[in-house]
């Protein structure tokens, strides 16, 4: 039970601190969040910038285009972005958190030379095509069609609330390919490329306002077999890696980020005089120790999936990040019920960046799997109680 | 980095796990409710067992062990629900403020001489199992000295216990020394030489993330001018209750799955139905995420993040027993299921050492450090 850092870590992380002083100074101004165009391309920027620093894909194998870094390192990159207020992943969150390292996890050595290297280098945004209308919470239940035409795969279908659909470059798609097996045995993961003939993306607006996510539709679009990842109808196995991933990993940098908030509330608190109501001081009190046992189960996460793969594993996070996705997701939507506070009749003013926050957070308890599905898989996976019906 | 639990560490769980299965199981629990007070044999195998002197110098016979240990054997001792003044006998001996303290020769209870946040006129402080202690830890805040003091020193009151396994006193304020008020934690570092490694809520200024973790807290001894700081004592206190909280919470989610995968209603178990599946569910994440939190204090040694470990604690505790007897139907009210004695055991606690009040009056002014550029 250690969470000391070594000499070098210290290094990396002193070099990582003088680095980011030196940049985020010289970052263009921040894009109209609504103008998804300009923050594709802010974001690419930033990613652009990481690597040419040596900062992209720090934790991901050599093999797969990352620096091989420790996932100490990782925790020490995410501390120190996260609490100078670098920018968030954004348009990245697909390709850098979960699709690339399903690609590097299960993808073929060509697979990874051919799309890990475009997502490091800020030049390739991927999206997610999972949901379907008819298939939320019952992903399995999914209905996209994939025939198998020679080397091609021919796909119709529709998917939904695809975040980013609309600036994507490529997306990670499930398609049923065997609609006589099981459920969970007919499904494929491919590699769509968004501008294929066949693909239509109608854009969606979220309740604050932004075209965050679109309807994709796909008529008979052909897609190479070589886009596959894994083997025909073993998709729900590689789904299973991707949304471990996502739930497991892809949230930790957001919870220093969180603490960060926190003081700034504490701040702004102190500045209109707010931070004289006990409960309002006590409930920014109890939100700070949530982010931070948060972040400290991150640390006993990262100890455990280190440990798994020095002994043969696959560095694939297990549902434990179910356990970190539901306290996460709750505190967050906590944060800004918080911030709402703070700010009083400004929390009803969208010109502050804390109000759309509260909206944008009210997502969390629903994207990536509900609470309610999490709750379920924990009970049946971690606790070991009967299946239900 | 590697939180996880060395192969030691786990020997030492086992090993304390293994003793109160063999000593104090579930008859033996029972008895005690029966008839409380301490078992001074028992008292002394958990003294050989090292439960109070883990961290004394191995110069004293002690193992030289540090915080993150005894949070094990305290977790321990959480699950079995062990009575007695566990926390105080543990830091007189590792002190060695008190003889015989280490080897469970004699039985220490503490006054807390200085009510946090939150306490009002009146409440006077409660201290557990007066009657059975040798001797009474009165322990104030910050850099003051910890006086020992006779059973029969403080004027004291018996109160009716809402824990039938811990006798309770209510000792009147105006009795106690003098007490300056907790001042609320400081920017900067930590007065009493706590660390920070890439903790969020370490008291230090927010971007000093770079900690070594060398100053691991192994004893209080020698922390302050002339002995033992009141200030270390009262952070260890609330560290070493809130893993008996954690141990009573993690054996609650235990008790609930098991009762949940026997019982039967509509012909299935009834941890088939969701409603129960969650309640577990959320019993585990509370339980995850306090664990997280107590281990880190441990190797930390920091005040702000030993507020977060009692209050995470506190909350997995107390709502998980709540939540254990919910799934437990009638059968969760009675005398005769375990339940209720894990729900009072965890209010007990939670009032004791850093209550929430005082807990986020704490963490949030630690808020107010300055914010990095
Ligand atoms: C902002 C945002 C971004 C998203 N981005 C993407 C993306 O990029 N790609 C993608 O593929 N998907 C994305 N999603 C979709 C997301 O994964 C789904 O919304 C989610 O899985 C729930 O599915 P659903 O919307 O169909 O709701 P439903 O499944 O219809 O659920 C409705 C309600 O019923 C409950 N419910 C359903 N089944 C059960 C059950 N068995 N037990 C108990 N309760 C149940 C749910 O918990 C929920 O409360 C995004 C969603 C949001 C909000």
């Amino acid at each position: 039970m250690e969470l000391a850092r070594t000499a070098e870590e210290e290094e990396f992380r002193a070099r990582l601190r003088g680095w980011l002083a030196g940049v985020l100074p010289t970052l263009p101004p921040r894009p109209d969040p609504l103008d998804w165009p300009a923050r594709r391309a802010w974001d690419m920027d930033w990613q652009r910038r990481l690597y040419d620093a040596g900062y992209a894909g720090l934790h991901w194998p050599v093999d797969a285009g990352g620096q091989g870094a420790t996932p100490t390192q990782h925790l020490i990159f995410l501390e120190e972005t996260e609490t100078a207020g670098a920018p968030y992943v954004g348009a990245g969150f697909v390709g850098l958190l979960h699709a690339g390292p399903t690609i590097a996890a299960e993808g073929s050595a060509e697979q990874r030379a051919r799309w890990l290297p475009p997502i490091l280098r800020g030049e390739h945004v991927w999206c997610q095509g999972f949901s379907e209308p008819d298939a939320g919470s019952d992903l399995a239940s999914l209905r996209t069609r994939a025939v198998r035409d020679g080397d091609t795969y021919v796909v119709t279908g529709s998917k939904i609330w695809t975040s980013h659909a609309e600036v994507a470059d490529w997306c990670e798609l499930l398609v049923r390919t065997d609609p006589e097996a099981p459920r969970h045995r007919g499904i494929t993961w491919l590699a769509l490329p968004m501008d294929a003939p066949g693909v239509t993306v109608r854009p969606l607006r979220t309740l604050a306002g932004s075209r965050e996510f679109a309807e994709v539709f796909l008529d008979e679009v052909r897609v190479p077999v070589a886009n596959r990842v894994g083997e025909e109808n073993d998709g729900w196995r590689v789904t299973m890696v991707t949304l471990s991933f996502e739930r497991g990993t892809a949230f930790a940098g957001e919870v220093v980020a969180c603490h960060r908030t926190l003081r700034l509330l504490a701040r702004r608190a102190q500045e209109n005089g707010r931070w004289g109501d006990p409960v309002l001081r006590r409930r920014l009190g109890r939100l700070s120790a949530e982010f931070t046992a948060l972040w400290r189960l991150t640390q006993w996460n990262v100890s455990e999936a280190t440990h798994a793969l020095r002994r043969g594993g696959t560095g694939v996070p297990g549902v434990g990040g179910s356990v970190f996705k539901l306290r996460y997701s709750h505190a967050r939507q906590e944060l800004y019920e918080a911030a709402a506070q703070v700010l009083g009749p400004g929390a009803l003013d969208l010109a502050e960046e804390w109000a759309r926050e509260r909206l944008s957070s009210l997502s969390y308890t629903v994207a990536a799997g509900t609470s309610e599905i999490q709750h379920t898989l924990v009970a049946e996976r971690l606790l070991g109680l009967p299946k239900g019906r | 980095m590697d939180f996880r639990l060395t192969d030691d560490q786990l020997a030492l769980r086992r090993g304390m796990r293994e003793l109160l299965a063999a000593r104090f199981g579930r008859e033996a629990l029972r008895e005690a409710v029966e008839a409380p007070g301490i078992d001074r044999v028992l008292w002394r195998a958990l003294g050989e067992a090292g439960l109070f002197s883990l961290r004394a110098d191995e110069e004293e016979g002690g193992a030289g062990a540090g915080l993150p240990e005894a949070v094990l054997l305290f977790e321990e001792a959480g699950r079995a629900l062990l009575p007695g003044p566990l926390v105080a006998s543990h830091l007189a001996g590792g002190t060695g403020l008190v003889p015989g303290a280490a080897d469970g020769t004699a039985v220490v209870t503490a006054v807390d001489a200085a009510p946090g946040a939150g306490a009002v006129a009146g409440d006077g402080v409660l201290v557990e199992h007066l009657p059975s202690a040798d001797a009474v830890l009165v322990v104030r805040d910050g850099g003051e000295p910890v006086d020992v003091v006779a059973p029969g020193a403080p004027a004291a009151v018996p109160v009716r216990s809402l824990d039938p396994l811990s006798p309770l006193h209510r000792v009147a304020e105006g009795t106690l020394p003098a007490s300056t008020p907790a001042g609320g934690a400081a920017c900067g570092r930590s007065a009493d030489g706590g660390s920070a490694d890439g903790g969020l809520a370490d008291g230090r200024s927010a971007n000093e993330w770079s900690g070594n973790g060398a100053a691991r807290g192994t004893s209080v001894r020698g922390r302050a001018s002339g002995g033992v700081s009141a200030g270390v004592l009262r952070r260890e206190a609330a560290l070493l209750t809130a893993a008996q909280q954690l141990g009573s919470a993690a054996r609650t989610v235990e008790m609930a799955v098991a009762h949940a995968r026997e019982r039967e209603q509509f012909g299935r178990p009834i941890g088939s139905f969701q409603a129960v599946q969650h309640l577990c569910a959320r019993m585990l994440v509370r339980t995850e995420t306090a664990r997280s939190a107590v281990y880190a204090a441990a190797v930390t040694a920091d005040e702000t993040e030993t507020c977060a470990a009692k209050l995470l604690a506190d909350e997995a505790a107390t709502a998980n027993a709540r939540d254990c007897l919910q799934v437990h139907g009638g059968m969760g009210f009675t005398w005769e299921a375990d339940v209720h004695l894990h729900l009072k055991r965890a209010w007990l606690r939670a009032a004791q050492w850093r209550t929430d009040v005082e807990a986020e009056e704490r963490l949030a002014a630690a808020l107010r450090c300055p914010i990095p550029r």
